[in-house]
């Protein structure tokens, strides 16, 4: 067994210096072609490389998101669409009122919507979280297929919903005409609007790994390798899972926010079941609980979907024959094919 | 109530026609090794179970430290000062030897709702989990993949994570299951210093360990208890004779 990475195995305690393994180089690498990728597409006029950049670093932190419940705390939820959906449908939504000029979903003493995403990303982050503890709460008493099985049930509710809901478009979607704002950035600028994503995927990168470092991730990576041994350790392992999913399902609806953001529109297709599978499928791509992998798989996948999408519309015949590579060649994903097997597994 | 550590009063627990644990009390008294001893289906493990916090008893009560256990799950049990090893041995084995002990240290000192401050640099987790190992005579494997260890280091490891808790009371599940003669012997020697320490109730099969460590047996039959005492007074009941040991073993005995 190689022990040339990972860091939270424990190893006799060392000064805090910072050294880079191997996974970290990738890791690393990951973040700088995204970065100076859409910085030159900038510089040389291309808008829509820049975009297509914001898109792989939104849906990478959807898949950050998915990965703490499903690579981290071994809960396979398939329903994650539901967090990304409702964080797009707070976006869309504020928008929808502050253009109007009328109070949140025209309750009369609720606030008007706003253009501001500041309070649109903690408005997302809060509701997401009180839907996942909702779903977590139900579902955590099953395991198996059954959890993915509820999970998607309950994904599927909130998508039906959406779509009988006409005041936001219904199955028609809902527009941002005016991309929302934050303070004087002008976020209409496609490189300011990236980097905005980017440092909001940085900054859920370094909370997962303050977290999954800390007591609270000893936990979870016990909760997901041997429950028994944990509540015999003295903690429940419920609670644990639980505060995991509400984290994960805050993160993926963050997600949700910046890509109705980008897009200038939220429909249902968010919500779909597709979008859960979507989620799930970079997060597999890139390997299961490996901090970075959702990155190198959302990379991979907004990029197979430009590139073979261009080609031929049936892309993703293409992309199941990765993943197909993927789940039976490689299992640690992108990552385990270039950093080696992670201890965790 | 009694000074007993733990006192087992009365448990029930029937399976259909199937009576699995009829009116058992066990008390386990501080400073002693008790060792629970039967057959196979006699009802040792369905008995464990209730007392781990797995099963619920149909009836009966059970007390830790003068505290009820009944209303209580597995991980409150544990903190209240009930280790437990299991017979087959379950553990984290991508994990360090260290990183599983130091999963009940964590649990002793409180919330694991700690989110920030990192764990692998934390003295005041590795400190205890490494004193524990170093007793348990792992010192030396503390930074090894469980999935590494031999069988008999992985029951070693299983004493230590129940340790690590400073247990009231260590449970430990036929922890000689599957040693080797020479990985028995160990264990035992490591058992004997144990119990100054804490009081052990020792479910096993190994009588040469049972009679060695013992200082008092109950064995159940049938889900009964049908008796208790010392070594010598289990040798030589007649009921133990026939049920349990067979006539050979005493006389050889």
């Amino acid at each position: 067994m190689t022990q040339s990475h990972s860091f939270t195995q424990t190893s006799p305690a060392r000064p805090a210096r910072f050294r880079l393994d191997r996974e970290g180089w990738i890791s690393l690498s990951l973040l700088l072609i995204l970065a100076v990728g859409a910085s030159v597409a900038y510089l040389a006029g291309e808008n829509f490389f820049v975009n297509l950049a914001s898109r792989m670093v939104i849906i990478a932190l959807a898949g950050v998101g998915l990965n703490l419940a499903l690579g981290f705390g071994g809960m396979v939820s398939f329903g994650h669409a539901a967090y990304f959906g409702l964080g797009g449908y707070v976006a869309g939504i504020g928008a929808f009122h502050a253009f109007d000029m009328t109070p949140a979903l025209g309750i009369p003493f609720l606030p008007n919507g706003s253009d501001q995403m500041i309070p649109l990303w903690l408005t997302a982050i809060a509701l997401c979280g009180l839907l996942a503890y909702g779903i977590g709460r139900l579902s955590l008493g099953t395991s198996g297929v059954y959890f993915i099985m509820i999970t998607l049930a309950f994904a599927q509710m909130i998508y039906y919903f959406a779509i009988s809901w006409p005041t936001y478009g219904g199955e028609d979607g809902l527009p941002i005409y005016i991309r929302n704002q934050l303070w004087g950035l002008n976020t209409n600028n496609s490189l300011v609007f990236f980097f905005l994503c980017f440092g909001l995927l940085l900054a859920a990168l370094s909370f997962c790994h303050r977290l999954l470092g800390s007591r609270f991730g000893a936990a979870l990576t016990m909760a997901r390798l041997n429950p028994v041994r944990l509540a015999t350790s003295g903690v429940e392992p419920r609670p644990i899972k639980l505060v995991a999913f509400v984290i994960s399902g805050m993160i993926t609806g963050l997600a949700g926010a910046l890509f109705a953001d980008l897009n200038g529109f939220v429909g249902t297709s968010m919500l779909d079941w597709h979008r859960s599978g979507e989620i799930m499928v970079i997060v597999i791509l890139g390997g299961v609980g490996r901090l970075y992998g959702p990155v190198a798989g959302a990379m991979l996948f907004v990029a197979m979907e430009f590139w073979l999408g261009g080609l031929t519309e049936y892309w993703q015949f293409f992309l199941g024959l990765v993943l197909l590579a993927v789940v039976l060649f490689a299992r640690g994903g992108v990552f385990g094919l270039l950093a080696g097997r992670s201890r965790h597994e | 109530m009694n000074e007993a550590v733990l006192s087992i009063q009365n448990l029930n627990k029937r399976f259909g026609a199937l009576h699995a644990t009829k009116d058992v009390s066990i008390n386990v008294m501080p400073g002693e090794i008790h060792a629970l001893i039967g057959p196979n289906g006699a009802g040792k493990s369905t008995l464990i179970a209730q007392i781990a916090g797995t099963l619920p008893p149909d009836s009966g009560t059970l007390w830790l430290d003068g505290q009820s256990l009944d209303a209580l799950s597995v991980a409150e049990r544990a903190r209240q000062g009930l280790g437990r090893s299991f017979q087959v041995s379950s553990l984290a084995e991508s994990l360090s030897v260290r990183r599983n002990v130091m999963m009940a240290v964590q649990a002793l000192q409180g919330s694991s709702f700690r989110f920030w401050k990192p764990v692998n640099s934390d003295a005041s987790l590795r400190e205890p989990a490494d004193a524990v190992l170093a007793q348990m005579d792992l010192g030396h494997r503390a930074d090894t993949p469980v999935a590494e260890l031999s069988h008999g280091e992985r029951r070693q490891v299983e004493v230590a994570c129940a340790l690590a808790l400073k247990p009231k009371i260590l449970l430990l599940d036929e922890p000689m299951a599957g040693l080797g003669p020479e990985g028995t012997a160990k264990l035992t020697t490591l058992l004997e210093t144990l119990k100054h320490q804490v009081p052990i109730l020792l479910i096993e099969h190994d009588m040469d360990a049972v009679f060695r460590l013992a200082d008092r047996i109950s064995v159940l039959v049938a889900g009964q208890v049908i008796a208790h005492g010392d070594s010598d007074t289990i040798r030589n009941d007649p009921n133990v004779r026939e049920a349990y040991l067979g006539d050979d073993h005493a006389e050889s005995a």
